[in-house]
């Protein structure tokens, strides 16, 4: 049971995220990975927020879903990667160290906004 | 749209399982191997050139929800400094590193 939900989490996680790519095509033609930044730093406020509200108001299995299912899937490493590599590939080295200091620095600072607004009731 | 959701399903329960498996109290592995596996494999599958349905499917669905950044950081805020620090430059290390050799390899 608790797989099937957080494959079903899985499956809307990842629609989303290749929504907000769809999305962002329209609204941003540079090379800058725009749409996987803004999931990851969405997916990092949303993560320990949500871990700390649901809990004790659903089940284990229904907690999973949303929090490793949905938000998990939300966000990316492997395109992440992959998009930090092809921007140093070709020859967007700032861009590169600037890209992969966003989304750390940027995660770090959105999981503990999160964590802050999910604990207050 | 169906692609992304049918790769999506796996990619997630396949994280799930992985983490079963391997996430200890002292440290993550299982969120340290699904990632680097999924930048390697992903640098595999842009690599060589896919088609539309197939970049959907095995690309932005399984690979994107086998991997993830939100647990990740999740697990850095809640160790101390020092192994956060170490679990960033290997996740960071191996994942692009294994992303860039396998775009050369194909």
């Amino acid at each position: 049971m608790i797989y099937l939900l957080v494959g079903l989490g899985g499956m809307i996680g990842a629609g989303l995220r290749y929504s907000l790519s769809l999305a962002t095509a329209c609204g941003w033609p540079g090379s800058f990975p725009l749409a996987t930044l803004i999931a990851n730093w969405a997916g990092c406020f949303l993560l320990p927020f949500l871990t700390f509200r649901l809990a004790n108001r659903f089940s284990a299995a229904a907690q999973k879903g949303i929090t490793t299912g949905v938000i998990g899937s939300f966000t990316t490493f492997s395109t992440f990667s992959v998009e930090t590599v092809a921007l140093w590939e070709t020859g967007q080295i700032g861009a590169a160290f600037f890209y992969v200091f966003l989304s750390l620095a940027g995660g770090l600072l959105f999981i503990q906004l999160g964590a802050r607004k999910g604990m207050v009731s | 749209m169906t692609m992304v959701a049918i790769g999506g399903f796996f990619g997630a329960v396949s994280r799930f399982w992985v983490s079963n498996q391997l996430n200890k109290q002292s440290f993550p592995f299982g969120t340290l191997l699904v990632n680097i596996l999924g930048a390697f494999f992903l640098g595999l599958l842009v690599g060589s050139d896919p088609g539309e349905s197939e970049q959907l499917l095995f690309g932005t669905g399984f690979l994107g929800a086998f991997t993830t950044f939100s647990t990740w950081m999740f697990e850095v805020k809640n160790m101390d400094v020092k192994k956060a620090a170490a679990y960033l430059f290997v996740t960071c290390l191996f994942g692009f590193f294994g992303a860039w050799m396998a775009l050369q390899v194909v």
